[in-house]
Formats: C-alpha cells, structure tokens, sequence
C-alpha cells in the first residue's frame, strides 16, 4: 500500500470514530430522552434538558478541535503536513 | 501594508471592542441626563450600521481573488467570529429564544441540530473544499464532475435554498430598522438592503469578512450583556449559565399549579396573529425521539449544504487552518446558543412568577393593563391579554405574547435602563445583516462566477467579471427585498425550509464527490435534480393537505429530500461508466492536504 493509501485509511477510521462521538450526542442520548431526564445531571438540571442547551453543543466543540488535531498528527505521520509559508 | 493589516488584527478589533463598549456607556450617560429613548435607539443602529460601511468601503478591491475568498488570509479564530456572524441570523437572535419559550424542550432540537452540523462540515467537507481551492460551491460540483449541467444544477439548488434564506433576513433587518428608527416596515426593508450592500458591494468576500468580525462582537455583546445583568438583577445567580437549575424547576412547578389550559377556537381567534400563549412544558421531554432527532438531524445536515457557510472555508490561509477555523465558528456560536434557554427560562419566570414583582399571571387585568411596559408592546402587537373566562384575573392561557418579545422586551421588563434595549436593537441589526450579506454575496458569487464566467464567457477580463458580480449583488438584493416586503412568511419558517432545501439537493452530491471515487457526473446531476425536486414535492404535497409518512413534516422535509439524492445518486453512478483517470487522480490529490490547490490561484 503506497503512502497515500495508509493515510487515507488513517483519515477514514478518524472519521468514523468522530462520527460516532457526534452520533451519541447528537441522536443517541435523545432516543432515551424521557427516561434520562427524570435524573438530576450537571449543575442541577434534568439530564436531558442539559444535554440540549449546553452538554451536546460543547461536546460538539470540543469534538472538533480533538478532531483537527487527529488529523494533524496523521498528516504529519506520512510528511503531508504543510508548510506554514504555502 | 496588507500584510501588516492582518498581523494588527488582533489590536485593530481591540480598539474597535473598546470603542463599542465606550459608546455604550456614552448612551447610558446620555439616557441619564435625559435623551429620549427614541434617539437612543437610532443612535446605536445608525452608528453600528455606519461603522460597517465604513469597513465595507476600506476593503474594496479590484482582484477576482480578494473578492471571491477574502485573498485567502483569514486568520483561524477571525474566520471562525465572521463565520458565526454569517451563520447566526436574525432568526437566531431575535426569534430563537422565543422558540423556546414557547415550545420548551422539542424547540431545542434546533440548538442541537444547528452546532452539530459543524461536526459534519469540520470532517466530511470543509478541509477538502479548501484543498480544492474553489471560489464558490459550485465551482467544486463543476470541477469534480465536470461539465456544464451539474455546474448549473448546483447553482440551481444553491440560489432555491440562499434565496429562501435571504428573504427572511433582509425581513428581519427591516424589522429592527422599522422600530428602531420609526419608519413604516415598506421603505425600513430598503433602509436595510442598502446598508446590506455597502458592506458587500465594493469588497466582496473581503468587505463581508471584516464586516462580519466586527458585527459578531457587537451581537455577542448585545445578547450577553442583558443575559447576565437580568439573572443578577433577579438574583437567579451571577453566572446564568450554571445557576439556573433552580429557576427551571420552579417553572416546572408553576406548570403544574396553573396547567396548560386549552383555550377554545372562537376565543383564539380574538387573539392578534403571531401571537401565541405557552401551551408545552419547559424542560419536560415534550417530542417524541423522531419528532426531536429528525428534526435536529434535518439541520445537521443542512448546515453542511448550505454555501453561505461552507464558502467562508474558503478564505482560510491552509487546509489545517479551516478545520481549526471549524472548531473556532462552533465556539464562538455556541456562545450565543448556550445563553438562549436562559433567556428564555429567565423571561418566563419574571412574567408567570406570581412572588416576583414582575410577574403578572394572577394579578387583575386592570393591574397588568397599567404597567408601562405592557403598555409599549401591546402597542407594539407584541403582547395580548384577554379575560376568557371573565373572572377577572390574568390565567397562564389569557397571555399572548410574539416570539421576537423574548429578546426585545425582557430586558425592560426586567427594569433595566433603555440603553439596554438599544444596544439589543444594534445586535440584531448586526446579526441579520451579516447572514443576508453572506447569503447575497454566495448567490451573486455562483451567477457571475459559475454562470457567467463559466459557462457563458471564459474569456471575460476580471474588470467586466467583477462587474457582473457587483450588478448581480443588487438585483438579488433588491428582488430580495421586494420579496421580504410582502410579507409572506414568518422569519423562522423560511429559514428552517433553506436547511431542507439545501440538504435535499447539496448534502450527498458534497459528502460523495469527497468521499466516494466512483461518483460521477450522471449520479450527482441525478442526485441534485432528483433531491430538489422529491423535497420541493413533499413540501407542497404536506402544505397541500397531504398527510405525510414517517412523521416527516413541512419542517423536516429535506430528510425525504436527501434519501431521494442519495438513492438517485448511487444508482445513477453505478449504471453509468466510472469517471475518467484524471477525475480519480483529483479526488486523491484532494485528499491530501499539503500540496497546490486542484484550482489554480486565480481561475
């Protein structure tokens, strides 16, 4: 397998992993909404409801950056980091 | 010069944050020594309004480049505030924390669904649009499969979904303008498209990215600001963000004790149209799952379509810059986002709270009707009450209340100084200009860049190009206005359809030209045409009475839409040949970030 191919792999497990984390907390905790909200979660709120205005949408940012930064070091890994100066 | 520019940017908005915040106390002085509330509010919205155009017109250029992507040398965290300005719109600001107040839990699928699609954008698309090194959506369906009609099919899809959109916001622009500066809404919607176009017309990508910077710090301060003053003026906690536990289960108590009393159909129709009463619980689970994910997911994967934000990643210097960039516009939009349920939990609470001093359920009508405030926005057609049951007293289901009244009318109802609202007035102005402008420029952008230049004249000089671009910025613009002057439909409504829209057409055409080699041009032409025409159907078939199936509403129409184009897609690319040699040399060259771009520099 060239170079090329082993990073592509790399890029594609990355994504389905960071696919996965956005799945849970963008679908997977609202298929249990109602039972998960009857309990008291971070800061005093129902669980559920936390989720939607705050838990979910800071998940997803910190997602993201976690992401860039997969992705940086697997373009490093096969030298297709670029140059700050392209 | 231009590269000092960009270092100095950093001291350049510092300045520009200070000056902001030093006008806003010069206006509470000023209300102190007596100005009157009217000059107050057009006093924040002509200041801001010329401060934009003032950029608009510092940023004006002569290069295809530095109109179309900004020059490419948007720094990560600036891209990521003008792309927030570009995606939070008037429906965001003003309209959503109504949402949620009157809809509670199930409205806030929205919040879920429109900062998880960045999730989408950061992994699926944006790195490798930019590595293509295209000027506008468009230009990357062109170039990938090649050829004329799947170039003029996603500029189809793209100005159906943009045009929809825009609408709405030039709408809400005029809105603010209308109220802040007291002029009848006809002649407010002009006000606003002209101040559109001076940040947009001369700089084109440029002038809206700056401007952009510059609109987000004073929408962020306009939504933050009275959040906190109000939670602290309550004493619900000084950070509302973390406090307000307690506010939310009260509500859920007050709930409880007054319950959702369902008014009969001959007394709603006395109530003035836009108005509603709270009929659904706060923070109970009041969707079902699929109501919720289907929803949230509909946005999700809109958000990935839509061009206004996706060509924004364009601007950035490298391909690592715009995943970072990525994670930057979330950030800073989930600023905002995160502090709309407050607004709403603390809006609700000050008006049904009987031991609050604000709260008016269970006082007598004679009561309510004297307090100033209800005074103002009933005039306003913001507010409505009304003695269905004749016993004298205001009941939960008796109040009315338009959703834009959350963020207009809390802070005074909350007591704080006018300044206040003033400064709100700025922010929406702020919020709804920067999307239209972004919306504008991507319609304009695809016509002169994709349409004109493309396929009508390849041999244009980049003078005659930029001047069909600029002309196309105003027709669209005034079409838009035009429209938005009608008054057809609300502001949220339209924009929640622009998500389907773009989603039906865009979403798997992108994702696969990146992501699956065997795609070609049949497919995507398939897949663009196909979802478009399956969403637009299933919207007029529900709009027209049609039941629908699977719970998919007029709302979530782009999940028929996109599993339409998705099937017509693979089908069609499999039937037909595999795309050429050079076309796969492309696609993986796309997939690695370092190297030229696909697209040359200047193209």
């Amino acid at each position: 397998m060239s170079n090329q191919q082993k990073h592509w792999e790399k890029t594609r497990s990355l994504l389905f992993i960071t696919l996965a984390i956005w799945f849970v907390f963008s679908i997977g905790i609202f298929l249990f909404g109602a039972e998960m909200n009857e309990v008291t979660g971070p800061f005093g709120y129902p669980w559920t409801y936390w989720f939607t205005c705050q838990g979910s949408l800071g998940a997803f940012v910190i997602l993201i950056f976690w992401f860039a930064n997969r992705q940086e070091k697997i373009d490093e890994e096969f030298g297709f980091s670029e140059r700050e100066d392209e | 010069m231009k590269g000092n520019f960009i270092d100095n940017l950093p001291k350049v908005y510092g300045i520009y944050t200070g000056g902001f915040i030093g006008f806003i106390i010069i206006m509470a002085i000023a209300e102190q020594m007596g100005m009157t509330a009217k000059a107050i509010g057009i006093a924040f919205v002509a200041f801001t309004v010329f401060i934009y155009a003032l950029i608009g017109w510092l940023s004006r250029t002569a290069q295809a480049d530095a109109y179309y992507v900004a020059g490419r040398q948007v720094p990560t965290v600036f891209n990521g505030m003008a792309t927030a300005a570009d995606w939070m719109s008037g429906a965001s600001f003003v309209a959503m924390a109504g949402g949620i107040y009157f809809k509670g839990y199930g409205y806030m699928a929205l919040l879920v669904g429109w900062t998880g699609g960045y999730v989408l954008v950061a992994s699926l698309l944006a790195p490798y649009l930019r590595k293509f090194g295209c000027y506008t959506v468009p230009d990357f369906i062109g170039t990938r499969y090649g050829g004329n009609l799947a170039r003029f099919s996603a500029v189809v899809v793209l100005t159906v979904a943009s045009f929809t959109y825009v609408t709405a916001q030039i709408n809400a622009t005029g809105t603010i303008a209308s109220v802040a500066l007291d002029i009848p809404f006809q002649y407010a919607v002009y006000v606003g498209l002209i101040s559109i176009l001076l940040c947009s017309m001369l700089g084109g990508m440029r002038g809206v990215t700056w401007t952009q910077v510059a609109q987000y710090i004073v929408l962020i301060i306009a939504y933050l600001l009275p959040v906190f003053w109000i939670s602290n003026k309550m004493g619900a906690g000084f950070f509302p963000h973390f406090m307000l536990a307690d506010e939310v289960a009260r509500i859920g108590e007050l709930e409880q004790q007054f319950g959702f009393v369902k008014n009969a159909a001959a007394d709603l129709k006395s109530v003035p149209k836009g108005l509603a009463g709270i009929t659904k619980a706060h923070s109970a689970v009041n969707a079902t799952p699929w109501a919720f994910i289907s929803l949230a997911l509909a946005m999700m994967m809109g958000t990935a379509s839509l061009p206004h934000v996706m060509m924004r990643y364009f601007t950035t210097p490298s391909v690592k810059a715009a995943r970072k960039s990525v994670g930057w516009s979330l950030f800073f939009i989930f600023l905002l986002y995160s502090s709309a349920p407050m607004l709403a939990t603390l809006s609700k609470l000050s008006l049904i709270d009987p031991n609050l001093p604000t709260g008016i359920i269970g006082k007598t009508f004679a009561e309510v009707e004297a307090i100033d405030w209800y005074q103002n926005w009933n005039q306003a057609n913001l507010m409505f009450i009304s003695d269905f049951n004749g016993n004298g007293t205001l009941e939960l289901n008796e109040f009315f209340m338009g959703g834009k009244a959350v963020v207009l009318a809390t802070p005074e109802i909350a007591g704080l100084p006018y300044v206040i609202s003033g400064l709100v007035a700025a922010g929406g102005m702020a919020a709804a200009m920067s999307t239209a402008d972004g919306l504008i420029l991507a319609i304009a952008n695809a016509i002169s860049h994709d349409v004109y230049y493309k396929i009508i004249d390849p041999k244009a000089e980049t003078a005659k190009r930029l001047l069909v671009a600029r002309v196309l910025l105003v027709i669209i613009g005034f079409a838009g206005a035009t429209i938005a002057a009608m008054e057809i439909q609300g502001i949220l409504g339209s924009v929640i359809w622009a998500f389907d829209f773009a989603m039906s057409g865009l979403f798997f055409p992108l994702v696969l030209g990146v992501w699956w080699k065997r795609a070609n041009r049949q497919g995507a032409i398939a897949g663009m045409l196909g979802g478009l025409a399956a969403g637009t159907w299933y919207l007029v078939w529900v709009r027209t009475g049609g039941s629908g199936f699977l719970g998919i509403t007029q709302l979530t129409f782009g999940i028929f839409g996109s599993a339409v184009s998705l099937i017509a897609m693979v089908v069609v690319s499999l039937m037909t040949a595999e795309p050429d040699k050079a076309t796969q040399k492309m696609v993986d060259d796309v997939r690695v970030p370092s190297g030229k771009t696909i697209l040359g520099k200047s193209h």
